[in-house]
């Protein structure tokens, strides 16, 4: 087909230009539409005159708290006039002045009111104050001056004629004092009702809240990143393609794995319960707890050593091999036990210690928290471990059955194996289901998704009947971007809502729900700069002899430490942000503090907020960015 | 002594790598493998460590066949492998002793060398081996603030680490100045010769083949062209390995 030419041409892009233009035009006026942009809103002048005030208020930040005190300023004043009439004596025209026409009347008479010098808007109110001097008739109400402090206001006096001289008096309330001058003043303390002495100016509660809540915030922060870090770390190195992608498994030791890990975290948790019996024997005794602490570790270390030996030139025999295994396992139940103990004695020294430290409380506190996380952990940790050795196990068994066993045995044993890991995973998806949906029916949590799983599992076996491996990594690779994908794309403050039903309101629940939005950021960021590290190191310790993990910590370590740094602290840096308005959720931190003032129109103190997240938020970046570059 | 029958490699996607490659390897000799960038060197000597999974054949050394190992013997038999590689492959920002500590991995304690803690004698003979390279007062700096003569000396120094049987050097000196080629060369020379360390070497230059090795094979489009002592290749050899268009150099 011949493409147009000359004019034909030139008149098909000018039209295709004027359908663009026609499109976009279309395009936008439905954004308009659906925005509600509306101009006369922005005109009217209510919604300017509010604008203006948030805005004014937004910018005096209250810092400081001035008491207002009462400033009169008198003019002397005669009523009715004397003999030989009176005139007030001349006042200085550039300071605050009040100017009373005429200076004397005859009783009840109306006066003209004129003040000058006031600051702008001052509210004034005007007395008589008769000669004894103890008592004060009020003229007008609240005056308000204008912008220039002045203001002039013509009022009636009352039926209190004097020989002598009596006084008009104009009251303002003000505040006193300057930041370098501070006044003392006597106040009331509105709580108890006793008289006090304060200081004007002095440092605002909307200033001591903000400090309170702001270091909250950052620490809030700093708790969410560390926590994010250390699952991010290990989970990374899963959603890293050069590290999967060669890890392919024989299905026969996939279904052996896959039915040992719950047998496995079966196990572990009986394990744990049992160490948790055992442990109580000794924490019932100070003294014993003590010896335990100290004594078991320097055992199992021991045990730990002999049975986990360097690298022998021959394979061992079976007996010392079964030997090891038995006293692995005492060692790790005496860890298990250990733990225990450690939890304990971390919670008693805290609930010990947390009064005699006074100030220092929180560290006992810590303390006790600690040991809390430590015995709830125990039992997670154990029945992890105890699957993690179970998986092991069950391949290094397969290894065994796959150069012991012929291949016409291996090769058909995959299908049944299959089929049962199939019918496991299934069945354990199976109980999650049902408990979110309640579903007690045991013909739809048993036999539906055992029997699906159990073709399935057949399915991918006679898929790979010949080549007889699965690749194994780039399924975790993948489910674990999944993932990580499916958190990120929840932001902390949804997540925040799920958290604060579950441990209630407050900075606990915004740090939980930005920690696991950091595992899912974090773990996508590392594991693309482990993508990208070069492959070269990786090969060479592999070529040693080094097993999998060796290799990980030699040659793939070393080299992602820089940019994991990098990343560690820009994620602190926007944990910092996020948790600034994670508050608005409920989450803690400023934010909780900055939404209150908001919605009390108090926006003085909302500015209060704002500066510190802005002050923290630029500090944090500088931070950063000089550790960045002193470690990168 | 090293065996390989009939080893083929195609990867992923159809490229054939390596087709029906034979050859045996007496222990203690200096192996030269010669052939056009893109010929199979790389793939072959990779096989012989299972950095790459052969497709087909078997390779058996002293007796034990390779190619069907499992992973924990696997690794039994690359400790006893040393490699030396063509971009050195060291780990830039480790220091050079950590480097070369890297060669004892497969001998020390798993769970303890996870925490960078190696036993003393590892240290003291990792610190032996840069001295033999000439590297000792470097052991403490950075890797990649050595020269790329240094980085692969270091890279010797971790294969020897390994108290290997056989030596495996991916074109040991094609990225460095032809000097610098000479001195890599004599340390693999020496321990050929003095700790009679069997070694294959892929190599560029028929200088350094002829000046260096005891036996060649030559490979071409992954076919075993050529086997015999360096002094057998003459001009017609030549053009059969490296094309027509071949001129010699040196």
């Amino acid at each position: 087909m011949a493409r147009p030419t000359g004019p034909r041409k030139s008149r098909r892009h000018a039209l295709l230009v004027a359908l663009a233009i026609i499109a976009g035009v279309v395009i936008y006026a439905y954004g308009f539409a659906v925005t509600n942009v509306d101009l006369s809103e922005i005109r009217s002048p209510s919604r300017l005159s509010q604008l203006t005030r948030v805005i004014r208020s937004l910018a005096r930040p209250e810092l400081l708290t001035y008491e207002r005190v009462d400033t009169n300023t008198d003019v002397p004043f005669y009523m009715p006039c004397p003999p030989g009439g009176f005139t007030a004596p001349e006042t200085d025209p550039y300071q605050r002045r009040v100017i009373v026409e005429p200076a004397c009347v005859d009783p009840g008479a109306d006066i003209t009111v004129h003040g000058e010098n006031f600051s702008p808007n001052a509210r004034v109110t005007v007395y008589l104050v008769p000669p004894s001097n103890d008592l004060q008739f009020p003229l007008s109400q609240e005056i308000i001056a204008d912008e220039n402090g002045a203001f002039t206001a013509v009022l009636g006096t009352r039926e209190r004629p004097s020989d002598q001289q009596q006084l008009i008096r104009s009251i303002t309330r003000e505040q006193t004092g300057t930041i370098f001058h501070p006044a003392t003043v006597e106040s009331i303390d509105p709580l108890t009702g006793a008289a006090v002495t304060v200081k004007s100016p002095r440092i605002s509660e909307a200033a001591k809240i903000t400090w309170d809540k702001i270091l909250e915030t950052v620490f809030l922060a700093l708790l969410a990143t560390t926590l994010g870090v250390f699952i991010a770390v290990p989970m990374s190195f899963f959603a890293s393609r050069n590290l999967m992608q060669d890890i392919k498994i024989p299905l026969v030791k996939l279904g052996l794995q896959i039915l040992a890990l719950p047998v496995g975290a079966v196990l572990g948790v009986l394990a744990a319960g049992e160490a948790r019996g055992l442990s109580e024997h000794l924490t019932s005794n100070l003294a014993l707890l003590l010896v335990g602490v100290v004594v078991l570790p320097v055992l199992i270390a021991i045990a730990f050593r002999w049975s986990l030996p360097a690298v022998e030139d021959e394979p061992p025999s079976s007996g010392l091999r079964f030997a090891r295994a038995g006293v692995l396992v005492v060692a790790s139940v005496a860890g298990i036990v250990v733990m225990f103990l450690v939890g304990n004695l971390l919670t008693r020294f805290g609930t010990w210690s947390t009064p005699k430290l006074s100030s220092f409380g929180f560290l006992g506190a810590f303390s006790t928290t600690l040991g809390d996380i430590v015995s709830a952990i125990i039992t997670l940790v154990t029945a992890f471990l105890a699957a993690a050795v179970f998986m092991s196990l069950a391949g290094r068994f397969a290894n065994w059955l796959r150069t012991h066993a012929p291949d016409s045995l291996t090769r058909p044993l995959s299908l049944p194996l299959a089929a049962a890991a199939g019918a496991a995973v299934m069945l354990i998806l199976g109980q999650g289901v049902s408990w979110l949906y309640r579903i007690d029916d045991p013909m739809k949590i048993i036999w539906i998704p055992g029997g699906v799983g159990a073709l399935l599992g057949l399915g991918l076996a006679a898929r790979v009947y010949r080549k007889e491996t699965v690749s194994i990594g780039l399924t975790i690779y993948y489910g674990a971007r999944t993932l990580f994908n499916g958190i990120r794309s929840i932001e902390p403050l949804v997540m925040v809502i799920v958290f604060v039903v579950w441990v209630g309101l407050g900075p606990f629940a915004g740090a939980l729900a930005l920690s696991l939005h950091t595992v899912a950021a974090l773990a996508k960021l590392y594991s693309e700069q482990v993508e990208s590290i070069m492959p070269g190191p990786i090969e060479a310790v592999q070529a040693t002899g080094a097993t999998r993990v060796q290799t990980i910590v030699y040659a793939v370590v070393p080299q992602i430490v820089p940019p994991y740094i990098s990343f560690t602290l820009y994620r602190w840096d926007i944990n910092v942000r996020m948790s600034t308005i994670i508050g608005f959720a409920g989450g803690g931190g400023i934010g909780s503090i900055l939404q209150q003032n908001i919605r009390l129109l108090n926006y003085r103190a909302a500015a209060v907020n704002m500066l510190a997240i802005a002050i923290v938020v630029a500090s944090m970046d500088y931070l950063s960015s000089r550790v960045r570059q002193r470690i990168v | 002594m090293l065996k390989v029958e009939h080893l083929t490699k195609v990867y992923e996607g159809g490229t054939v790598a390596l087709e029906d490659v034979s050859f045996e390897v007496p222990d203690g000799e200096f192996l030269a493998v010669i052939g056009l960038s893109g010929s199979g060197k790389s793939t072959l000597l990779r096989c012989i460590n299972r950095l790459i999974e052969p497709t087909e054949g078997r390779i058996t050394w002293h007796g034990v066949d390779i190619t069907t190992a499992s992973q924990d013997d696997m690794r039994r038999i690359r400790r006893r492998i040393g490699m030396v590689f063509q971009h050195f492959n060291l780990v830039h920002r480790s220091k050079v002793l950590t480097n070369v500590l890297q060669g004892s991995l497969g001998y020390v304690n798993p769970a303890l060398s996870i925490i960078n803690k190696f036993p003393k004698e590892q240290v003291e003979r990792a610190l032996a081996q840069l001295d033999r390279v000439g590297l000792k007062d470097q052991a403490h700096k950075r890797a990649d603030t050595l020269s790329g003569g240094q980085q692969q000396r270091v890279g010797v120094a971790r294969a020897m680490m390994q108290s290997p049987e056989m030596v495996l050097a991916d074109e040991p000196v094609a990225s460095l100045d032809p000097v610098l080629a000479h001195s890599i060369m004599q340390y693999l020379e020496l321990i050929n010769k003095e700790d009679e360390v069997t070694v294959l070497c892929s190599l560029h230059f028929l200088d350094l083949v002829h000046r260096y090795a005891d036996n060649t094979i030559a490979l071409k489009d992954g076919h075993l062209v050529f086997e015999g002592p360096p002094s057998e290749i003459d001009d017609v050899k030549f053009k059969d390995i490296y094309g027509e268009e071949a001129e010699r150099v040196g």
